[in-house]
């Protein structure tokens, strides 16, 4: 066995350990756990406040959404030839948002990154809260929300059947797909939490409840073999969910005829915006959360670090995608397409794709030096920048692509009107209201998950432990022999 | 760690599962069958303020439907007549039945009478008899056999699925006009429908649209 003694070296982390604070099974349970744990009556201050304004501004779009529903998309700053505004622009923004989650726990789970388990339950959380977020506008863009039904294939009396050729359908299959998935993968990933919880709980009615919610676990071997069979066979289903919704929600423009969307690199294009955006909008919560229940120990520079890098890939694909569309501009020799991104750069909406080039392309780059990866005030910063350009990317494809359509007597400029601004920031109300119920009632870390990658989770960590002990015990250039 | 829930609770899960699945189907099927214009249109027949028997005039007595509905292969609309229509028999016929009154008052007064509409399609639904007629199709295909009714009823759903059904597939309705009368309620196709219909169909060049903007324009 000498031979071998140069590979003992036991499988203790060679990097730097992902979860720092000597945190042991214990105490992760401890630290987690007890977040959601306060009595309703101890909750912080600062919940309630925050909780008030968010749900106000819910509710303030639930009462203009009432108003659009009464008098009809008028009240919005559509005209002639602009019938896409805001609505879509912020239902193609939420979605993309909401492609981290999955990007998170599926990709990254089935590439076995050990760092996603400190992050991938709440960017789950906030990839469902971003899915129905995104879910309000189509519904509502409609007009007729009472008649949203046609979108599904119902059999009806009226032997209406909805066109699968168009993307517009294609749409809701594939954003409807999603969040089932999406659902599903966060609630089983739950499950195990949720029976920790329910081994805590004082209160009989709270043990009831997780006690139902977790379904029975009892964390016996051949329960966590079927779960983690189900969770792998979940990821393996949502992988291919990352990169086909986007794509769908791109050939709602891709399919179109309009100069400006008529692109073959928009499905690419989008689902590196989208995760981009994903990416910024989890660092911009992670950063929040992390500072206000001190999880610095679970949500280590490291993490941030390697989101700082993912958010530099895409971001560099999105500003490659952005030069991309104007070569093929030129290149492709169309003049209407030609016009159209000549007009994007210097045209009427000038100011929107320059705010869009700065905050996606330039802000970013920042990201390729170690100090700035690692500078807290400027990933929060540049997270909500990179937000902002997402946001005018689907602006500036939306609207001025339409507001100089083939027609030049019917161009016009698109003005927001107050019920566009105020749907689109109750729907981050709705978002964040959704987004602290979670941070309030369910662990916003995945225990479970995290555990598993302590080193004492290591079925040689005795051993490593042994050698330690020697180490430190025995004498210097004592051989430890290994049976 | 002691149990939270008793055991026979493990019994609960899939007679509950069946159950929503089951409550599901059911609720589908009270909406598929008392939602329909099948159950909720079909054998609308209100009371008219006059007691006209369309089985009188349309059937005993055979007066052609386009006697009194004169625009029906002119208009859009098949007109409901006015009171002097009927006067221009019933100044001389039954001048003294009480059941007439009414039509001499309106007569008299000018003031139309308030028949109750029976067949309805929607506002946003356009349909034109003219060029249904021109087609073929005969009125009882919507109406049923009127001459049999003492009071009118509906006999069809009208919804759209039903015009949809005939606009695909128009053959068991087209009627040669040279053989036979649009307004003839007793019609039966004859055997050789299909191959009457197919060269209907050619001679005439019927396209039933099929478009959203056929109807709703």
């Amino acid at each position: 066995m000498n031979t071998a003694e140069s590979n003992i070296s036991p499988s203790a982390p060679v990097d730097a350990p992902l979860i720092t604070g000597n945190q042991s099974f214990s105490s992760v349970t401890r630290r987690i756990s007890e977040i959601v744990e306060v009595e309703l009556k101890k909750t912080p201050k600062a919940w309630y406040i925050a909780f008030s304004i968010t749900s106000s501004l819910a509710g303030m779009m639930t009462l203009m959404i009432g108003w659009l529903l009464w008098e009809g998309t008028g009240i919005w700053g559509l005209n002639n030839p602009v019938g896409w505004g805001w609505a879509i622009v912020n239902f193609v923004f939420w979605v993309g948002i909401g492609h981290a989650g999955t990007l998170i726990s599926a990709i990254l789970f089935l590439f076995r990154q050990r760092w996603r388990t400190s992050i991938n339950r709440f960017a789950e959380a906030m990839t469902i809260f971003a899915v129905i977020c995104a879910g309000i506008f189509p519904g509502i863009h409609v007009g007729r929300a009472w008649v949203a039904y046609y979108m599904f294939p119902i059999p009806n009396q009226m032997d209406m059947w909805p066109n699968f050729r168009s993307p517009l359908l294609w749409d809701v299959f594939a954003v409807g797909t999603y969040f089932t998935v999406s659902c599903l993968f966060w609630y089983v990933g739950l499950i195990p939490d949720l029976a920790t919880l329910r081994d805590r709980a004082v209160n009989k009615v709270r043990k009831a409840i997780l006690a139902l919610f977790s379904l029975g676990w009892r964390g016996s071997n051949r329960q966590w073999r079927h779960y983690e069979k189900a969770y792998l066979i979940l990821a393996g289903i949502a992988t291919p969910l990352v990169l086909s919704v986007h794509s769908v929600v791109s050939m709602d423009f891709a399919v179109g005829v309009v100069p400006g969307w008529h692109t073959t690199i928009f499905p690419p294009y989008f689902v590196a915006g989208a995760i981009f955006s994903g990416f910024a909008m989890v660092m911009t919560l992670a950063i929040i959360a992390r500072k206000v229940y001190s999880l610095e120990d679970f949500i280590t520079m490291h993490h941030l670090e390697n989101m700082n890098k993912i958010i530099l890939v895409t971001g560099t694909m999105v500003g490659y995608a952005y030069a991309c569309e104007f070569f093929i501009a030129w290149y492709g020799a169309n003049t209407y397409e030609r016009a159209i991104f000549i007009n994007r750069a210097v045209g009427p909406y000038a100011w929107a794709y320059w705010t869009m080039v700065t905050c996606n392309v330039i802000v970013p780059q920042l990201f390729w030096f170690r100090r700035w990866r690692r500078n807290i005030v400027w990933m929060f910063i540049a997270s909500i920048l990179v937000n902002v350009g997402m946001w005018f990317e689907r602006f500036v494809i939306t609207v001025t692509s339409l507001s100089q359509d083939f027609m030049p007597s019917s161009w016009d400029y698109y003005t927001p009107t107050i019920f566009d601004i105020g749907i689109f920031i109750g729907s981050f109300g709705v978002f964040l209201t959704l987004f602290l119920l979670f941070l309030r009632f369910l662990p916003m870390i995945a225990m479970s998950e995290v555990k598993g990658i302590l080193p004492e989770a290591d079925p040689h960590y005795y051993k490593a432990q042994e050698i330690k002990d020697k180490q430190v015990i025995g004498t210097e250039g004592e051989q430890v022999q290994l049976s | 760690m002691a149990q939270v829930f008793p055991k026979w609770m493990n019994f609960l899960p899939i007679p509950l599962a069946l159950g929503a699945a089951g409550s599901a189907v059911f609720a589908a099927g009270l909406i598929w069958y008392y939602g329909s214009p099948e159950y909720t249109d079909v054998g609308y027949r209100p009371k008219q303020p006059v007691a006209f028997s369309h089985r009188l005039h349309a059937g005993e007595l055979g007066m052609d439907c386009r006697y009194c509905h004169a625009s029906v292969e002119l208009s859009h609309e098949a007109n409901i007549p006015p009171t002097q229509t009927c006067m221009n028999c019933h100044h001389m016929i039954g001048t003294e039945n009480e059941k007439l009154q009414p039509i001499r008052d309106s007569f008299e007064s000018g003031d139309p009478i308030e028949w109750i509409r029976v067949h309805m399609l929607p506002e946003y639904a356009y349909f034109d008899h003219s060029v249904h007629l021109r087609a073929g199709v005969g009125c009882a295909s919507c109406h049923g056999n009127v001459a049999e009714m003492d009071i009118v009823e509906q006999k069809q759903p009208l919804s759209m699925g039903w015009c949809l059904d005939c606009h695909r597939n128009p053959d068991q309705h087209l009627r040669d006009l040279t053989q036979t009368k649009v307004t003839d309620m007793s019609w039966v196709p004859p055997d050789n429908q299909n191959d009457l219909a197919k060269r209907l169909i050619q001679d005439k060049q019927l396209n039933p649209p099929e478009d959203c903007s056929a109807c709703h324009r």
